[in-house]
């Protein structure tokens, strides 16, 4: 129905003023809005800490300037009518990081010098990581110039996710581990995750795979207790998935990706089959995993025990101790915060990365971070109404599943950080230290963009489509005046 | 397919919410229980912005530790001038350790937040000043501590010093050797920090470990058997249950304790001069007070020692003290060895000097005190300390008391040492206790307990010096301990 036909043929009639607002203006005034809170950020930690301004201010801030005013003219170019609000909630976020992880590095050079240790600051390298990010993100929007061509890639994108899962795994050690966990490749001075690449690439195919298998999914089985059972034939990928997690979950050790991953896929199926029973089914698998790796993994009972009580297992071996300076920094926070760069965020181990929102929720207090919580609904509804405006499939449902991702990854980590759920190592979108998390989250948003752009372009394609549907009737009319004999029925089956 | 898209937008939206509700519980409701947990080193750090207050003595106000400025991101230094001498009193002020001693019993007014200074922390906020913590005015008399410290430290003796004021409790003086440097453990470098730190609280089971336990205040956290300074309270209590100074006593130099075969006998077995109580105190006589405790009977000594303050339980000066006690004295042969101050008797030094400073004050026992007055940042009173009763109650008549003072300087004269002043008559008994699990092979503790001047007290002090200092099995409370509370009994006086 939807094949797309680039629009070549643009017709007379219709003109500049039927076409939709591209919206960019606001796109650009909202950036700004973003900078300029991002300078004042900026401002206050070095007012705060070391109480004159500095160069790196400028430094930063004319850094950030670049990286998203290219981004902007980016999406002017080459998806002029993308969702205004999702680049600007992606600057704010991406900024608000920069400024939190400068501030930890204050205060972790502080600390450094007074041990008289070494201590090198991130937050060059997180400038640095945004702008290969940038580099990411300008090139999947110039490649991609139509999300459907992915589904032709579908099983190429859903391999090259598993091997990039397993490939650290495989390497030696010397290549793929870092502080124990070997999820990593280190190419020379740099070490990324594919891990984190993988999780878009596996969306994709399982996007492109249930597109193409919906009728299968959708189905009956059995009716049980007036439920409709899916057939256990149909289980197929959701158990795949659920290998991958476990996978995953075996290798990393850790629960923080499955989960995300897990939770992704769930989502993924249950859009495409409008069948809850799925969700039913995968939770219940969830569930009985959670039991499974309970009674056998002690690092999860651990886990599950510093989730409980932090306090209680403060002093354990791998015990409550992160969480519970988490803790106190939020409740020494409170409501109001303690004001950026005037609290003591680099207290918590991680402070920059899996904790990083900790350390808003001191400085910034619960309005900050409810703040900061906002920004990532805005930015993930943004996504929502471009998988619910786009017309294929295909593009509704990665759509849904990139946005619903964002959400995710926010509820796993913050959930963890506040105690609301055990406690996983994940990074919070666009906010942690790392890089191949923002690569991988930039790329997740160039897509959300394309996807957008899809939804509110003119329609180019409905031109051909029209012409197409109407030239039969054009050609029966004609038809029927030549041969008044013959019934329209016939003609238009022509 | 847009109707469970919408659904799962509403999950996203369920789910911010839930994260919302959540951060309101922790950040809201329950903020204050995670911000003054003691683990939150945040409101450490929040204090060492701010000036913390002096400890200051009295007697011309010696600055015992003060705050100064620095560049980095603590920013005050804690520093303490006469660090060891005064560490058992002080205590240490650290980041990574926490704090002891005064800084940390009297932290609020130190910091500033005690609720009597909240007035001035809103002024403090309006003119834009500073806020600085209030002082605390210690009771200790600084050329008593050097001395006693000094005496100490001389010959490097392990033990400990008290020097009180009879009449209102009020401590001189307080040394315990060895001591710390508290300097260290305020230092703003954390391996400094923990160098100190690991230096004097390592195993000493294990090698290169032998510090001698310098944080340990062993004038108010350590009990040793008191040996004959405990003759005392026995003689306190056959007084104040009708013996005279003239009645007779057991002179033999030798006693077999009642039921079985082993016997206690007098130093250098000698025979009792005299026979009467007074002899016995004069020359410490240990099988008369063996027999007169196994004759007064345990509860009879029980409760002349409570009005000493022995058996007090949670005595805070503000320091915790430990308690001091008799032990079971269930048994004749307990009560005799406990009538000299062994078996399972057990005083704190700070206890053996309230027993000279009892009798010092005529019988009433008053409540030892460290801190004279809490000061605000402007050096106006916020509270002062009253002297107080210690039990209320008498440990003994006050002519029996006067009876027992000249016993003492009867003692006082028998007893040997360096330091005597002809113009100053002191009253005082020594001890020599042996203790460990070989007694008559291990160094005994000598002791020494006095006050002066003997017709109008003005201090009163004890000594003990673990294991006979530089005597070895030879040492006794006269040679070893007596000279050191003599020049603590001496710059007392001389420096009030």
């Amino acid at each position: 129905m939807s094949r797309p036909v680039e629009g070549s043929a643009s017709q007379p009639g219709s003109g500049p003023t039927s076409k939709p607002a591209t919206r960019r203006g606001t796109e650009l005034l909202m950036l700004a809005f973003a900078a300029v809170i991002m300078t004042s950020a900026l401002v206050l930690v070095d007012a705060n800490q070391e109480q004159e301004l500095t160069l790196a201010i400028v430094w930063y801030g004319l850094a950030y300037l670049g990286i998203f005013l290219a981004a902007h003219l980016a999406v002017r170019r080459w998806a002029p009518y993308a969702d205004p609000l999702i680049l600007p909630c992606v600057a704010l976020l991406n900024g608000l990081g920069l400024v939190m992880i400068y501030r930890i590095d204050l205060a972790l050079a502080e600390r450094a010098v007074q041990a008289g240790r070494e201590f090198s600051a991130v937050a060059p390298r997180q400038v640095l990581w945004t702008v290969f990010a940038l580099v990411l993100f300008l090139a999947v929007l110039i490649v991609i110039s139509d999300h459907r061509t992915l589904t032709r890639y579908s099983y190429t994108c859903g391999l090259a996710g598993l091997i990039m899962l397993a490939l650290p795994a495989a390497l030696p050690r010397s290549l793929s581990e870092v502080n124990g966990a070997k999820v990593w490749i280190k190419l020379g001075g740099f070490s990324i995750q594919p891990g984190e690449f993988a999780k878009i690439l596996l969306m994709i195919f399982f996007a492109a795979f249930l597109v193409s298998k919906r009728d299968l999914f959708m189905a009956a089985g059995k009716r049980v207790l007036g439920v409709e059972l899916p057939r256990s034939r149909d289980l197929g990928p959701i158990i795949i998935a659920a290998s991958v997690c476990l996978g995953i979950f075996v290798l990393q050790k850790d629960l923080g990706p499955a989960l995300l991953f897990f939770g992704v896929v769930l989502v993924l199926l249950y859009v495409a089959t409008e069948r809850l029973i799925w969700v039913i089914v995968g939770l219940s698998m969830f569930g009985a995993g959670c039991f499974v790796a309970y009674h056998l993994f002690a690092h999860v009972r651990q886990r599950v025990a510093n989730w409980i009580d932090p306090l209680a297992t403060y002093d354990d071996p791998g015990g409550g101790y992160q969480i519970s300076q988490g803790l106190f920094g939020l409740g020494t926070g409170g409501v109001a915060g303690t004001g950026l760069g005037s609290g003591r965020p680099e207290t918590v181990p991680e402070a920059n990365t899996d904790f990083i929102t900790a350390g808003i929720g001191e400085e910034l207090g619960f309005i900050g971070l409810a703040a900061v919580l906002m920004v990532y609904l805005i930015l993930a509804m943004r996504g929502m109404r471009g998988a619910l405006a786009v017309r294929d499939t295909f593009g509704k449902l990665l759509g849904g599943g990139l946005a619903f991702a964002i959400v995710m990854q926010v509820f796993v980590v913050v959930g963890g950080v506040t105690k609301l759920i055990p406690m996983t190592g994940i990074t919070s979108p666009f906010l942690s230290y790392g890089g191949s998390s923002l690569l991988a989250n930039y790329i997740l948003v160039a897509l959300l963009l394309r996807i957008s752009d899809a939804a509110r372009r003119p329609q180019p394609m409905s031109r051909p489509r029209m012409q197409a549907v109407q030239a039969p009737i054009a050609e029966a009319h004609t038809v029927m005046v030549e041969l008044p004999g013959s019934t329209s029925g016939e003609k238009q089956d022509q | 397919m847009n109707t469970p898209l919408r659904r799962v937008g509403i999950a996203m939206l369920a789910m911010v919410v839930l994260l919302l509700a959540n951060a309101t519980y922790i950040q809201v409701v329950n903020a204050d229980d995670y911000r003054l947990d003691s683990r939150n080193q945040r409101v450490l750090l929040d204090e060492y912005a701010r000036e913390r207050g002096q400890l200051v003595s009295q007697f011309g106000g010696t600055i015992l530790a003060h705050s100064t400025p620095t560049d980095d991101r603590l920013r005050f230094l804690r520093k303490y001038p006469s660090g060891k001498m005064y560490a058992p009193i002080t205590g240490y002020y650290s980041w990574r350790y926490g704090s002891g001693g005064v800084e940390r019993l009297n932290n609020e007014v130190l910091t500033g937040s005690d609720a009597r200074l909240f007035v001035r922390r809103l002024s403090d906020m309006v003119t834009g000043r500073d806020p600085r913590g209030g002082h605390v005015q210690l009771t200790v008399n600084p050329a008593a501590q050097k001395a006693a410290y000094d005496a100490m430290t001389d010959k490097g003796f392990r033990g400990a010093v008290v020097a009180l004021k009879p009449n209102t409790g009020e401590i001189l003086a307080m040394v315990s050797t060895p001591s710390f440097d508290p300097n260290r453990l305020a230092s703003h470098d954390g391996k400094k920090q923990e160098k100190a730190w690991a230096e004097w609280n390592c195993d000493q089971r294990e090698e290169n470990c032998d510090h001698g336990n310098p944080m340990r205040n062993r004038a108010i956290k350590e009990t040793y058997p008191p040996g004959s300074t405990f003759k005392l309270v026995v003689a306190a209590a056959a007084l104040e249950n009708g013996m005279k100074a003239d009645s007779q006593v057991l002179r033999d130099s030798r006693v077999t304790l009642p039921g079985t075969d082993t016997t206690l006998a007098n130093f250098a077995f000698a025979t009792c001069p005299g026979g009467t109580l007074a002899d016995a105190i004069a020359h410490s006589c240990n099988t008369a007070f063996a027999k007169l405790a196994g004759d007064l009977g345990a509860s009879k000594l029980r409760s002349t020692a409570a009005n000493f303050g022995i058996s007090e339980d949670d005595l805070e000066i503000p320091l915790g003290v430990e308690r001091s006690n008799l032990g079971e004295l269930g048994s004749k042969p307990e009560l005799y060895q406990s009538g000299i101050g062994q078996r399972d008797v057990r005083l704190t030094p700070l206890q053996d000097a309230m027993l000279s400073a009892t009798i010092a004050n005529r019988g009433m026992a008053m409540k030892p005190q460290l801190v004279k007055e809490l000061l605000a940042p402007d050096l106006s009173t916020l509270e002062e300390y009253d002297p107080e009763e210690l039990t209320g109650d008498r440990a003994m008549t006050e002519q029996n008391a006067d009876v027992l003072r000249d016993m003492m300087i009867a003692s006082e004269n028998n007893t040997s040492g360096g330091g005597k002043r002809p113009d100053l008559t002191i009253a005082s008994k020594t001890g020599t206790a042996e203790h460990g699990t070989n007694p008559k092979q291990t160094p005994p503790h000598a002791w020494y307990t006095a006050f002066a001047p003997a017709d109008n007290p003005q201090v009163a002090i004890a000594v003990i010096v673990e294991s006979g200092g530089d005597r070895g099995l030879a040492a006794t409370g006269g040679t070893v301990a007596a000279e050191i509370g003599r020049r603590t009994i001496d710059a007392a006086l001389g420096g009030n």
